[in-house]
């Protein structure tokens, strides 16, 4: 296997946006591609996450769209990936796995959503798609009630108080806006107070609203390409030190979904290729679609405890400037989330913090990153470590 | 290679009153609902068996904003069946204005109700539901 590295990276302001889909991934590719020192016929693969196309603006097939749009030759396949939130963690694995194999040496990876061009109802509907369609779609559940139940027993099985777990979820809420306001092309870019989160509407019970993450337009892409040529494309190569993915049947099926058994099989195997473990790590971006999300995620990618990552939020160690800065972006919460692009713009995160062109929010020093992608019930998730 | 028990025997079976699923000839694991292999060991030697229909919540939530075609308020849980598996249905009979909070650990027995035809659900689906007993 050769060695994978990222040249340049792209991404759009995320928020509402009257663009296309085809036109935002376009706007953040090319980005990656002229950061990339590349003319985008160099550009081998097309890999593009893309969730709802087909509900949002009445486009399926996508990606060659996106690759005509952006000017790649005939040859180049361009495929759309669709792992429900994963989506764009699964399309830079492929592009890893491609350029890692020596089939190709420059690919291109990211995704794109224009989820707002949905109402509310069709939205909610068409994000529980993701769940089982024979089993469980027909109880009426919701994405946010999904993770409502992951609360519910958290709090169950740890013996924690619903009151003191709800404001440990606030917590996350706080810190993610907090870190969000620091990011100029975040959909949030307020702080917020506890108070706020603890009376807004409840959406799916413990979960309210500042709870979970907004509806988003927007786009984000990398240019993978092999450590052979990275010199050419790049002074400041971020190289993928591991990846993992993992599969889950119905959330039924998985029991207990305090623990996450997709997210570790992903995480231990990124470790793994990496040669690294959980204390390694600098700076993390990960899933949190809802508060309580980002809590479990901690856990189960081995940074803290089990039962305990609400207490490290609590005591301030999952900050910018904490032990462990989980979300310096903003995260889900407050940079967005475009359901097809988000793995991509959390990669874009960790290459920027690693090159310290992050600002306000850099995190000092950070020389290893790692990125969380969850898509579906709990079904697939996306790992990866990058580092300089 | 035949379905052992698919889904629509599945709901026949719920809408007749019986809870149908697999048990694994090789480790004794109860498959609910059914699949074409042992939810725990991958075997793919099942029988269908009925189970008792009983079981306890093991979390739940309120759903407040529901998705096109469904009416909120309503209560989507997990719970844990006698024989093993977990099923997720909707818990009835209850105001769900009321404290909820102890509704984790209470008995429930499965029963079932029948959803007309929403967009894009390849026909008439059925719900388990959970009454609390
Ligand atoms: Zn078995």
């Amino acid at each position: 296997m050769r060695k994978v590295a990222i040249a340049g990276v792209g991404m759009t302001k995320f928020g509402r946006s009257d663009k296309s889909g085809v036109e935002l991934f376009a706007g953040a590719a090319m980005e990656a591609i002229t950061s990339s020192n590349i003319k985008t016929r160099e550009v081998q693969a097309l890999f593009l996450g893309n969730v709802l196309g087909d509900f949002e603006e009445g486009q399926l097939n996508i990606a060659p769209l996106c690759a005509n749009e952006l000017g790649l030759p005939v040859d180049v396949p361009a495929t759309r990936v669709e792992g429900a939130c994963a989506s764009a963690g699964v399309a830079i694995r492929e592009a890893f796995i491609w350029v890692a194999s020596g089939y190709y040496d420059i690919v291109l990876a990211g995704g794109v959503e224009r989820a707002t061009a949905m109402d509310t109802p069709l939205a909610t509907r068409t994000f529980a798609m993701s769940s089982e369609s024979r089993y469980e779609v027909f109880t009426g559940v919701t994405f946010p009630g999904v993770f409502g139940m992951v609360a519910r027993l958290y709090a169950d099985k740890y013996g924690l108080s619903l009151q003191t777990l709800k404001e440990q979820m606030a917590m996350v809420a706080v810190k993610n806006h907090k870190h969000g306001a620091k990011n100029p092309l975040a959909q949030f870019q307020k702080e917020i107070s506890l108070e706020t989160v603890l009376k807004s509407p409840m959406v799916a019970d413990p979960l309210q609203l500042f709870d979970c993450c907004p509806f988003t337009d927007g786009a984000a892409a990398i240019v993978v390409a092999s450590a052979d040529i990275i010199g050419k494309l790049t002074d400041k190569p971020v190289y993928i030190l591991g990846v993992g993915q993992g599969s889950n049947g119905s959330l039924g099926r998985q029991k207990d979904i305090t623990r996450i058994k997709a997210r570790e099989a992903a995480a231990g195997q990124a470790y793994k290729m990496a040669g690294l473990r959980p204390s390694d790590i600098d700076l993390v971006e990960l899933h949190d679609c809802f508060t309580i999300a980002e809590i479990v995620a901690s856990e189960g990618m081995g940074f803290f405890e089990f039962g305990t990552g609400g207490k490290a939020v609590e005591k301030g160690e999952t900050a910018i400037g904490g032990r462990l800065p989980i979300n310096p972006s903003g995260g889900l919460k407050a940079k967005g989330h475009p359901i097809g692009a988000t793995g991509a713009a959390q990669a874009y995160e960790i290459v920027k913090q690693l090159r310290g062109e992050c600002g306000e929010r850099q995190v000092d020093g950070a020389r290893i990153g790692m990125s969380d992608t969850l898509g579906g019930d709990l079904a697939t998730v996306v790992d990866i470590i990058y580092g300089v | 290679m035949d379905y052992p028990l698919t889904h629509r025997q599945f709901y026949e079976g719920l809408k007749a009153g019986e809870l149908l699923g697999l048990k694994c000839q090789s480790c004794g694991t109860y498959t609910v609902p059914p699949k074409i292999t042992c939810a725990e060991c991958g075997h793919t030697e099942l029988e269908i068996a009925r189970l008792n229909g009983m079981g306890k919540i093991r979390t739940f939530t309120v759903i407040r904003v529901a998705p096109e075609g469904f009416n909120a308020p309503y209560i989507v849980a997990l719970a844990e069946l006698d024989e093993g598996p977990w099923l997720m249905g909707n818990v009835e009979g209850l105001d769900v204005d009321d404290n909820v909070d102890g509704l984790i650990g209470r008995k429930v027995r499965v029963d079932h109700k029948v959803i007309p035809p929403l967009n894009y659900s390849a026909g008439e689906g059925v719900a388990v539901t959970f009454q609390l007993v």
